[in-house]
């Protein structure tokens, strides 16, 4: 009966924002904001792990069942966009529909799970909020989780649209929470502005999905995403390319992906809680998700899985030699964020789809409790975020230190914690298809991708040092005010510390289980995203000797980590904002948003400027000129109106025999 | 009788009721000579009526003289008017409306 009440799931959210967007700020007390907020998110958890339940033993009609297509529930709502039919008969109408399958079921389940977790964690974190502030947070919340619930389960693109640009604008919204503070004194950039800037860089990409979108439309004649892709065979593949391209564009604003992902680190601007849900765990992975979600269509374009693999590559290099040098306890998060959903985006882009899906879910939860543990640390801290006057912390946070490890370990890539296995899942379906492909240029995907891994755990072994272990190195007054987090912050963590622990544990990859432990994830999303088949092909390396070669790539890292912050107390703060050459490019984050700025947005300001002056001096010239000679003109006919009456009869006399004059030639 | 007579006839009043109206400054003068050219024209239909036996023109010359008369009605009330607040019929002294 559950699946029945799927439409619930993203309702349920969205009365919560109701409730409290308009009441809350009023009428309703803390304690019921949050009530409020959180059974909302609660009700839709339990609804989808019913839901998810009930799928596996739903069949929609013996066909289907019979072609070895997935368990899928649709549920049509209402008709949105009657459109009529073509010539040829096609329906073209608009439904508004959820559907629920595999894939769907993972997203739903980590959304509302984690998402309900941070949700009690925000309670605490924003105790300090006046009320008005807490109720309008809370709203907010509660409606990127109505968006975020529509995206994943909508059944056609435009639903997904709907929910695609909902979450932008929750993420706009909650960045620029604080709207009237500062965000970084160098650049003078308010929270507002962080806000508007990643609205606006995810507008680019917006128009590749919507434009995407548009193609597929006159392509298949339909919006509903299971027919486009029935089609998406029959659809050739220069239509294939150019769709799966665009829609990757969306995906690379909305996934934070070269060259769009400077919104992301910026979006650290927003209270922590909400880096958490939105900018790791949830709404990040939405272009990942769309991607694996349209992947027949992708599959059909080797051009587009190219770029996405080179994209997501190229990210996850990146933005992870970025990480290494980061002194802000959120950025050094953010640009391990970006670096893993180019992960993602680069096990979707070699076809290993429910490897990237994989990844998506242990990320969410050891992502989601890194950002949650920093805020407990910077809640302790009274808002200092700077790595470098922190430290020791260990001994003052024994709660948050130990969650942070278990989330370190994870994202490291240390078995048995869930990061190793999705990570080592990617790098396997690299070689897989480099072998498949026969093609040595894919081994580099691979080594950018180990490499990546052993940054990965250089950058948060120095982030867990610099916080949690060594001496203290904050002034005496914040030391006094440590104090760990009250329970109502710390049990999520304890939660997402069990989940980042184990989760990896659905997608045991199959030579490591030895037959009595299926790679569970794998065969549960078999028939929803296309799987390939890995043992076809040349062999680069044995399974066992590619693990063991990431893994010893990880524990360098960390080796690397401990050897230069572990081991003597550390300088102090102002002594170690110092460097030279490549570690200050690495620091000032090469210099790309120094590069956009010179390349794009001067660019465009001149243009703006020069369209400014334009309209200034050209188009209100015009105008001006237009009414000074009217009124030149008129000064000059006023001259006539004399008041003299026998003027005037003169004039009329003149006129009339003018008028007698042509009238009788 | 000849047309051609009536219409010097009528073409020597008009003339000098449009003189007048160009030359003299007295309100009621200026109205007097509007008549004349008003009856001037009257004359010509009258004549080419009786010329072409036709009664148009006959119905014309009625029309006129009735506007004649509201028109004579209204210029009058104006010169009232213009007497009581400035105590002249000069239409030179009446002439505010101007830049």
């Amino acid at each position: 009966m559950m699946l029945r009440l799927l439409w619930l799931i993203p309702l349920l959210p969205f009365a919560g924002f109701l409730l409290n967007g308009l009441l809350g700020a009023r009428y309703l007390t803390r304690r019921a904001v949050a009530l409020v907020a959180c059974a909302a998110v609660l009700a839709s958890f339990a609804i989808s792990v019913g839901a998810v339940l009930e799928l596996h033993n739903f069949a929609p009609t013996p066909a289907e069942t019979d072609a070895g297509s997935p368990a899928r529930f649709t549920q049509t709502l209402f008709e949105w966009m009657p459109m009529g039919t073509t010539p040829e008969g096609a329906d073209l109408t608009v439904r508004w529909g959820y559907s629920l399958d595999p894939l769907s079921a993972v997203m739903i389940l980590v959304v509302t799970g984690i998402g309900f977790l941070i949700h009690v964690y925000s309670i605490g974190y924003m105790e300090h909020e006046p009320r008005a502030g807490f109720a309008r947070f809370f709203s907010y919340l509660n409606l990127f989780m109505g968006m975020m619930l529509t995206l994943v389960l909508g059944a056609s693109l435009p639903v997904v649209f709907v929910g695609w640009e909902g979450v932008g604008l929750c993420s706009y919204l909650l960045i620029g929470f604080w709207y009237d503070r500062m965000f970084d004194e160098t650049t003078k950039m308010s929270c507002a502005d962080a806000g508007r800037k990643a609205f606006i860089t995810n507008r680019i990409g917006d128009v590749g999905f919507l434009l995407g979108m548009l193609l597929l439309f006159t392509a298949a004649g339909t919006l509903d995403i299971q027919a486009i892709l029935a089609r998406a065979g029959a659809l050739g593949t220069g239509v294939c390319t150019a769709a799966a391209l665009l829609l990757f564009l969306g995906a690379c604003g909305k996934s934070a992906q070269i060259p769009l992902y400077v919104w992301l680190p910026d979006a650290m601007a927003g209270p922590t809680p909400v880096s958490a849900l939105i900018h790791a765990a949830t709404m990040v992975t939405a272009g990942v998700y769309v991607t694996c979600r349209m992947a027949p269509l992708y599959v059909q374009a080797p051009a587009a899985m190219l770029s996405v693999t080179v994209v997501g590559a190229l990210t996850a290099l990146f933005a992870a030699i970025i990480g290494t040098a980061q002194d802000d306890i959120k950025k050094v998060l953010a640009y391990s964020t970006v670096s893993q959903l180019g992960y993602m985006m680069l096990a979707a882009g070699v076809g290993a789809f429910s490897a990237s899906i994989f990844h998506l879910m242990t990320h969410a939860f050891f992502k989601a409790l890194l950002f949650l543990g920093a805020g407990s640390v910077i809640h302790a801290m009274s808002g200092e975020q700077n790595i470098w006057r922190m430290g020791g912390l260990r001994r003052h946070l024994p709660l948050t230190h130990a969650t942070f490890a278990v989330a370190v370990l994870a994202i490291a890539g240390i078995p048995p914690f869930a990061g190793f296995f999705s990570k080592d899942a990617i790098l396997a379906g690299v070689l897989a298809l480099a072998g498949q492909a026969g093609s040595p240029a894919l081994l580099a995907v691979w080594a950018a991708g180990v490499l990546t891994a052993g940054l990965t755990a250089f950058y948060m072994t120095r982030l867990y040092l610099l916080v949690f272990a060594g001496v203290p190195r904050m002034p005496e007054e914040a030391r006094h005010h440590l104090h760990e987090s009250p329970p109502v912050m710390t049990r999520p963590l304890i939660v997402l510390a069990l989940g980042a622990a184990v989760a990896g544990f659905v997608g045991v990859p199959e030579f490591l289980g030895g037959g009595s432990l299926p790679n569970w994830l794998q065969v549960y999303l078999s028939g929803t995203v296309p799987s390939f088949h890995p043992d076809s092909g040349v062999i680069y390396l044995s399974e066992w000797s590619a693990m063991a070669i990431a893994l010893l790539v990880s524990v360098a890292g960390i080796a690397a980590a401990w050897a230069m912050y572990g081991r003597r107390p550390l300088p102090a703060p102002a002594a170690a904002a110092e460097a030279r050459g490549f570690v200050r490019l690495i620091k000032e984050k090469f210099f790309v948003d120094e590069a956009i700025d010179a390349l794009v947005l001067a660019p465009y300001r001149w243009l703006c400027r020069a369209s400014a002056a334009f309209d200034e001096k050209v188009v209100d010239g015009l105008v001006n000129a237009a009414a000074a000679a009217t009124d030149l003109a008129s000064q000059l006919l006023r001259l006539v109106q004399t008041g003299y009456v026998a003027g005037y009869a003169f004039a009329f006399f003149l006129g009339t025999v003018v008028v007698l004059f042509f009238v009788m030639r | 009788m000849r047309v051609e007579f009536f219409l010097l006839m009528a073409a020597l009043l008009f003339t000098i009721g449009c003189v007048g109206v160009l030359v003299r400054r007295n309100a009621i003068v200026i109205l007097m000579c509007i008549e004349l050219m008003l009856n001037a024209v009257n004359l010509t239909f009258a004549a080419f009526a009786h010329e072409n036996q036709s009664m148009a023109g006959h119905v014309f010359v009625f029309f006129v003289m009735t506007v004649a008369a509201a028109e004579a009605a209204v210029g009058l009330a104006i010169v009232i008017a213009l007497f009581r607040r400035r105590r002249t019929t000069d239409v030179e002294d009446a002439s505010l409306m101007r830049w």
